[in-house]
């Protein structure tokens, strides 16, 4: 962390078992996602048991890391000091390829070329000793 | 068991709507509540009922300073913005079923003092809706989206992209707000020109959502009264029907960035329901009071109710058909965005003086049927149909 940046960026706050495993998968720097073991369906947010066919069985499965631009927004007024000093940015909503949808951003690509289904895919950054996020490339 | 036409608003009551008023919530919406009642001709002890926001008092609170000895209804909707709204139709299910007879619902807060504590203030009292919890600080927030004009501006980015929609339609419906704010004097707005240029060259907040494309923020308490009907008949104003309402959760309603259909808002759950129950067509209602936090929620709402069909919302809002004159004007107290923001319960409010007739220079003429919804934490929505 800078010195001239005092603010910390905020880290994701779990609020139980589920969220903390998924974000510690981001440290082996493969974004996982919970699979149904009943159905095989994919799901995010993570959730207890399975909105298709019920099932209370699943497990955290690699995903491809690939996916398409789903919605974004330009952030120029910062709701969070944290993020005062690096406006313009824009939070992304990406569509993966298992067909979940994850929040993130893309930070090389410049706001003009944000548009919808861009190809685009994972990568990591380590935001404190114990916190790895999933961040998003173009796919060229 | 249908509540059709069986309850009635018979009272409505506001504080000052201002920037700091150096007031609790609580205290704000005793004074509201206090004038509701008193507007309707009744007494605290004729109030069995009461339904408070999802935060800033309770029930037991507000029972105990109004002396209401004998409550026996006491709800919490916790549907953000959308409760009070909301909170309507549950007073018209407990009265129509027998459960009380007269429910006060109020919402107050410092929308505007509370986001900018003084230094050494002590802290206030919060709105705890804990449905927001895991998305916005588990997965929004690390990066960077926190706030409802970032998370809602997602649903608009992808509307405009999909639907090539012109920044003209968003500004029809804020400068028609602002219009409507200046014949209204109780409007935080009043006098203060907005032109389609002005909205235009508005600065950038959170694209696609400029300054003008979000309403205030401020301070004050509002409050209604419904009672039964039969009751409501020996009220002192001619009392407003509750024709029709109804509410709806999007889905998942806890996780805005997931939803199959972004565009399937609450509204699209709820509007068929709340026409059913009211036995009309949504295009035969005199007037909209929508929920406008901000003006792409409007357009989502009006799509989504079916006032124009999605992607054509600017047909629907251009050449004054939303503005007082036009075929249907919308929020002619000036909304959430030019009048003030007290979580829609003044859209409500402003609809009564509308089915009384006593709406005063913005009065739209011959009005008989109105619209009142409401929008709360990630989409969730609430319609309520009203008719004189």
């Amino acid at each position: 962390m800078s010195i001239i940046d005092p603010i910390e960026l905020p880290v994701p706050y779990s609020v139980d078992e589920i969220n903390r495993e998924f974000w510690k998968l981001c440290s082996t720097h493969i974004l996982h996602f919970q699979q149904c073991q009943g159905c095989g369906h994919w799901r995010h947010l993570p959730r207890y048991m399975c909105s298709k066919c019920g099932s209370p069985d699943w497990h955290w499965a690699p995903s491809s890391g690939k996916g398409v631009i789903f919605s974004w927004t330009v952030v120029h007024q910062p709701m969070h000091p944290a993020f005062g000093g690096k406006t313009p940015y824009a939070s992304v909503i990406v569509e993966m390829e298992e067909g979940v949808r994850i929040v993130s951003q893309i930070p090389e690509l410049l706001i003009e070329d944000l548009k919808l289904d861009l190809p685009v895919e994972v990568y990591f950054e380590q935001r404190t000793d114990d916190v790895t996020l999933p961040f998003f490339k173009v796919i060229e | 068991m249908s509540f059709k036409d069986k309850t009635a608003i018979v009272g409505i009551g506001e504080t000052d709507y201002v920037k700091g008023s150096g007031r609790s919530e609580v205290d704000m919406m005793l004074e509201a509540s206090r004038k509701a009642i008193a507007d309707a001709g009744m007494k605290p002890s004729d109030i069995d009922g009461i339904i408070p926001p999802p935060g800033y008092t309770y029930s037991e609170e507000l029972a105990a300073n109004l002396g209401v000895e004998d409550l026996r209804y006491a709800a919490t909707i916790n549907m953000g913005g959308a409760s009070p709204n909301a909170a309507i139709q549950h007073a018209a299910i407990a009265i129509a079923s027998g459960v009380c007879n007269s429910v006060l619902i109020t919402l107050g807060w410092n929308g505007y003092t509370a986001m900018r504590p003084k230094p050494g203030q002590p802290p206030g009292r919060s709105a705890g809706i804990a449905v927001l919890n895991n998305a916005i600080q588990g997965f929004y927030l690390p990066f960077g989206v926190s706030a409802p004009v970032q998370m809602y501006s997602w649903l608009a980015m992808r509307h405009k992209q999909m639907y090539n929609t012109p920044d003209e339609a968003t500004g029809h419906i804020a400068v028609a707000c602002r219009k409507h704010a200046h014949l209204n004097d109780k409007a935080f707005m009043r006098g203060r020109e907005m032109t389609m240029d002005d909205y235009l060259a508005s600065r950038w907040v959170s694209e696609p959502m400029r300054l003008f494309d979000c309403c205030l923020e401020t301070d004050g308490a509002a409050a209604v009264v419904i009672t039964r009907a039969d009751i409501a008949k020996d009220t002192a104003h001619k009392p407003v029907y509750i024709m029709g309402a109804a509410e709806g959760h999007p889905y998942p309603a806890d996780d805005i960035a997931t939803r199959p259909d972004p565009f399937r808002i609450g509204l699209s759950f709820a509007t068929p329901k709340a026409l059913e129950v009211a036995d009309i067509k949504i295009h035969d209602v005199d007037f909209l009071q929508i929920y406008d936090c901000f003006t792409y929620v409007v357009m989502l709402q009006m799509e989504a109710m079916g006032l124009c069909e999605r992607g054509e919302a600017y047909d629907f809002v251009k050449d004054g058909n939303i503005e007082l004159g036009g075929r249907y004007p919308l929020n002619t107290h000036g909304g959430l965005l030019s009048q003030a923001h007290v979580w829609g319960l003044n859209h409500t409010t402003e609809a009564v003086r509308q089915l009384r007739g006593t709406a005063g220079e913005s009065q739209v003429k011959d009005a008989e049927l109105g619209l009142v919804t409401g929008w709360g934490d990630l989409g969730d929505g609430s319609i309520v149909i009203l008719r004189n």
